[in-house]
Formats: C-alpha cells, structure tokens, sequence
C-alpha cells in the first residue's frame, strides 16, 4: 500500500501515460476539510467491463504484461479511500478517456499524508508518453495555487529527461510551493 | 525564496548551459532509468528518484545523464529497481535501491564504473521480457 496521497496520484497518472493519453490534467485541492483530487486523461478508456476487472488486483485485463494479471494500482486507491471514508468516483468512456475523482476527509486519522508535492509533480513530468501534462495546486490555508504545463517547461528548459533539466525543474516547483 | 517565473526559469537554464559547457564532455551518453510501477512507487521510488537526480547535480554529471522511468520491471520482491545502462559497464539492474543508496549508486557506477555488488538483481523477471 501506499504511504502518501502523491503516490497513488503518481500511480494513476502512470495509468493514463500507459492509456495512451495525448492530454493528461491533474488537479490537487487541499482545502481546509481534506484533499481534493481529480485526474481526467484522453486515453483508451475503459468499458465498464474493463472498470469492474480494473478493480480486481488479480483480475487485470493484461495488457501492460501479457500473462501477467496482477495491477494494484486501482484497488489501492479504492480501499485507501474506504478505509478514511474518503470518497471515489471513476467515469470511463472507450476511445474517449478517464476522469478519476477521490478525496480524502482531514478528519479521518486514516487519510494518509499529502505528500511531497513538488517532487510528486517532477516526477510526473518525467514520465514519457503524454504529449500535454496540466498540474494544478491549491492550499486553502494559505491561498498557494499554481498551474504547470510540461509544454511550457520543455519549452524554457529542453527535453525534462535530461539530468540538467530535471534539477532546473525541481528548484523551479520547490518556489511554486513557497 | 519568493516563486520562480518561467522567465526566470529560462535565464537559470541559460547560466546553467554556460556553466556546462566550459566542461568538457562527450554528451549524453548514460542513461538511469527508475522503475515506477505499484510496486516501485510503494516501495519509495519517488524518493529514490528525487536523490539520484540530486546526487547527479552534486556530482556535476547532470549534461551527461538522462534519468528516466519505466513500469514495474517484475522484480516487485526488491523494489526499488534502477535500471542503468552506460558505455563500458555491463547494462545492469539494480533493487533495494532506496534514497539512501542513490549517491551509492552515482559515485560508484557512473563514476567509479564499479558495480554495487549487493544490489545487483541482473534483469527482467522472465515473463515481463519479450521472446
């Protein structure tokens, strides 16, 4: 299982690379009753079919790894949220994309922490595959908010695979949480 | 520190470049590559790859390294598992590569070209490769 609310945002943001997503936005509320997560991607999509085997970690459609069935990705996210009473929503459409939506109340003592929320966004921007990546941030408790957009910072740094560029990206994301 | 523009961004990107390239080097030619599946992920890979990328600024290798990520390499018992695949040094796939371990990893391999012997896991779990 997971340890903080970034990684399983990270996890499913690797879902939507692996979908084919050519549009990737995420947005990460942190209001002052819990946080707020909504990741949308313009991938495959899934049949509801599909959506139900998603949630079985040892019933997986198999198509990262012939063979292999195995995928926690989702039930992790699911039964975290259940155990917090947290809510959860997922809305697929085929050929169209996936919206997945969670949250996790502040006043349940099983919400894991958020995490750290630059280095979750730095790794996001590394991930090949989607050709637009939109990370969208909010602190209520003290007005933070900023948008990323990958196209931005490839176009102000260069290719976000390259070592400069990934230390140039990660000071740069340290002063949007300032 | 007050928040960074991408103007100010792009100048810091420019100084850096000059900075490089009074160092001589040869290009990009050594690639890490993180495995973020699951199981990577659980396992603090985010975090292991956070300090690779920061050990390769220390060490001043940054123009010469691309970090990548990749999914779950079927070696979920060692996670986390870095992949590194440099010139003169036999391709090689690390596990129980937490954040502690990345200098390890920077300094010895891509520095030192030695490997660490007790994190080699070799490759692939035989039914992620393709035959």
């Amino acid at each position: 299982m997971h340890f903080a609310i970034g990684d399983f945002v990270l996890d499913l943001i690797q879902n939507s690379v692996e979908a084919g997503s050519s549009l990737i936005e995420v947005d990460i509320d942190e209001a002052m009753n819990g946080v707020y997560v909504c990741i949308a991607d313009n991938g495959c999509g899934m049949s509801p079919d599909e959506i139900d085997r998603a949630f079985d970690p040892l019933k997986n459609s198999a198509v990262k790894h012939p063979g292999r069935k195995a995928g926690f990705g989702l039930p992790f996210i699911k039964q975290a949220v259940e155990q917090a009473y947290g809510s959860f929503k997922i809305s697929s459409e085929k050929g169209k994309g996936t919206k997945v939506y969670f949250s996790f109340p502040k006043s349940s003592i099983d919400s894991p922490p958020l995490g750290d929320v630059s280095e979750l966004f730095m790794n996001a921007l590394n991930m090949v595959g989607a050709s637009e990546l939109i990370l969208r941030r909010k602190r209520s408790s003290d007005g933070l908010s900023y948008e990323v957009k990958k196209s931005e910072l490839v176009e102000a740094v260069g290719d976000l695979t390259s070592a400069s560029s990934l230390s140039l990206v990660k000071q740069y994301l340290a002063s949007q949480e300032e | 520190m007050a928040k960074m523009t991408l103007d100010q961004l792009r100048a810091l990107r420019a100084q850096k470049q000059e900075e490089l390239e009074t160092r001589n080097v040869e290009g990009k030619d050594i690639q890490v590559i993180v495995g973020m599946g699951t199981c990577g992920i659980a396992a603090g890979a985010k975090q292991t790859f956070d300090a690779i990328v920061a050990a390769i600024e220390k060490h001043k290798l940054a123009n010469k390294v691309v970090v990548r990520q990749t999914g779950c390499m079927g070696l979920c018992y060692v996670e986390p598992t870095v992949e590194v695949i440099m010139p003169d040094m036999p391709p090689v796939i690390y596990g129980k590569m937490t954040s502690d371990v990345a200098e390890e990893l920077v300094v010895k391999h891509l520095v030192e070209h030695s490997l660490l012997d007790n994190h080699i896991f070799d490759k692939p779990a035989i039914d992620i490769v393709k035959r």
